[in-house]
């Protein structure tokens, strides 16, 4: 036994000794400059005056209405973000139709929109200038410069997340389990409860927690919709950046802090769920 | 039951898919629809089960007309080419979906469906998988399972497509005389799709052959195996059973 393994021969997907080394040391001197060495920075520059001042510089009044703003936004946007996603790929999946493609692409449009032209389109549309923002505006609703044109700047530029993590596993999943579950004589409304989300949910819960960083993290639509109203619209990446431009560096970084925190707790959240429900994310892929 | 397929046709598009055809299947047979790819004996029996509508026809169920009941009007019991069945769910779970998916007024309790289930287990011969996930079991014991869902909701009618096709042949021969017991035991009208001129030939009472062309497909005979291995009616038939 011991002396065939010692015979020389690689697999042919395998590779050299020394390829090996080098593709490992790439990968992680990438990851290190890119993504360890920025997030390393951002804790050591918050505490960079103690714990005492990083805190102190949280309860700042224009700091705390940030957070607060930034976690009501992304609570309204995200699950109807996620609503609407489940919708459209269930639509694109389930169902045979003309200008498929068309709806497909229109879907991605908000990738390939800069999101500042996403919020000048919302300004354009909604702003007191146009004829339905006059008239919220008078009515005493106004969409720009407020909550609501915030809430429709991220989820014009979350859209794409959950449709896109959902159409790939709707379409390998086919409709044989859906048709299945017809002929038993379950409704509609029953299919898609008991057969399509539970098969979907997995997909479903990474699109939501992209569709939640990014719903969190957005700036530059959000810049152009809000008019950065210190203490009412300004957002935690907007006021990360008025806290900087103001040179209150602490401040500055212990928000980029939290907002960093509350992408990591969403991360750990995902691993948590994987390694609960591993027996069943296997019994899905057989 | 009896079914009566009177002139039905299907195009999906610009595509024919079923040349109008005719067929009478009475009550209780075991029927093989027979044919190669293309020639529409798979959306024939979707237009059995209420997957499908067709363009033009009618369907008769013991002489109601059943064209337009809805697919969980139809309670055909359908088992599919892969089996489709519940991936997240337990076999015991798959066979009692039918049953928890009935109305509240007639859906039985949990006691009558684990009744229900565990019978059902022992008329396919598996009665110990009810725990196990569809990815835990062998191909064949997923297509008695996926046989097990459709007979739970009481079914009018047996439809079948390809329910070997995914098997090796020694599976094979045991899951035919499995389901030629099941239909003797039920006594449903059964419709089976195969392409395996063999299957067809030693499991149906009556065999239909199919064949495709560029107008849709069309039934070429009716007949029972050995009228159709003697007397084929046509040049395609006679080579079809021949290969």
């Amino acid at each position: 036994m011991s002396d065939i393994a010692q015979v020389r021969f690689r697999s042919a997907t395998e590779e050299t000794p020394l390829a090996r080394r080098a593709l490992i040391a790439v990968a992680v001197l990438g990851l290190g400059i890119l993504v360890a060495a920025p997030l390393i920075v951002v804790f050591a520059e918050a505490l960079a005056q103690g714990w005492a001042a990083a805190v102190a510089s949280l309860g700042n009044r224009d700091a705390l209405s940030a957070i607060r703003l930034t976690l009501t936004i992304a609570g309204i946007s995200v699950p109807l973000t996620a609503g609407f996603g489940i919708a459209a790929a269930w639509f694109i999946t389930k169902f045979d139709f003309r200008g498929k493609a068309f709806l497909i692409t229109l879907i991605d449009l908000p990738f390939s929109v800069s999101p500042v032209v996403a919020g000048l389109c919302i300004v354009l549309m909604f702003g007191t200038n146009s004829l339905v923002g006059g008239w919220l505006v008078a009515s005493g609703y106004p969409i720009v410069f407020a909550l609501p044109g915030i809430v429709l700047a991220t989820m014009f530029v979350t859209f794409p997340f959950v449709a896109r993590e959902l159409i790939p596993v709707m379409i390998e999943q086919g409709r044989a389990e859906e048709e299945a579950a017809l002929t038993l004589g379950a409704s509609g409304w029953r299919v898609f409860w008991t057969v399509t989300l539970p098969n979907i949910r997995w997909a479903l819960l990474y699109g939501v927690l992209l569709c939640n960083a990014r719903a969190m993290g957005e700036f530059g639509a959000v810049a152009v919709v809000s008019g950065k109203i210190r203490g009412q619209t300004a957002t935690m990446p907007i006021t990360i950046e008025m806290f900087y431009n103001e040179y209150l560096s602490v401040a500055a970084f212990s928000l980029a802090a939290v907002l960093t925190l509350l992408a990591l707790v969403t991360l750990l959240l995902k691993t948590a769920l994987e390694i609960r429900h591993a027996d069943q994310l296997a019994a899905l892929h057989p | 039951m009896h079914i009566e397929i009177d002139e039905i046709a299907k195009t999906f598009g610009t595509t024919a898919a079923l040349h109008p055809v005719s067929l009478s299947l009475p009550s209780g047979a075991l029927v093989a629809l027979l044919g190669p790819s293309g020639s529409g004996k798979t959306t024939l029996l979707r237009i059995l089960g209420g997957l499908e509508f067709p363009t033009s026809g009618r369907v008769l169920f013991d002489g109601q007309d059943a064209t337009g009941l809805s697919v969980q009007e139809r309670r055909a019991g359908f088992v599919f080419q892969s089996y489709a069945l519940f991936r997240h769910m337990t076999v015991f779970d798959n066979i009692a979906y039918g049953l928890n998916a009935r109305p509240r007024a007639s859906r039985p309790n949990k006691v009558e469906v684990a009744r229900r289930v565990t019978r059902l287990l022992d008329l396919i011969q598996l009665p110990d998988i009810g725990a196990r996930y569809p990815s835990q079991l062998s191909g064949g014991q997923r297509q008695r399972v996926a046989l097990a869902r459709a007979l739970a909701i009481e079914p009018r009618m047996l439809l079948l497509d390809e329910p070997f096709g995914a098997l090796d042949a020694k599976v094979r021969k045991e899951l035919r005389q499995g389901l030629r017991d099941i239909h003797d035991e039920t006594g449903l009208t059964t419709v089976f799709v195969t392409h395996d001129q063999d299957e067809a030939m030693e499991l149906a009472d009556l065999v239909v052959v199919m064949s495709g062309s560029q107008s849709g497909g069309r039934i070429e005979q009716i007949g029972k195996p050995q009228d159709i291995r003697s007397k084929p009616a046509s040049a395609f038939v006679r080579e079809f059973i021949a290969a």
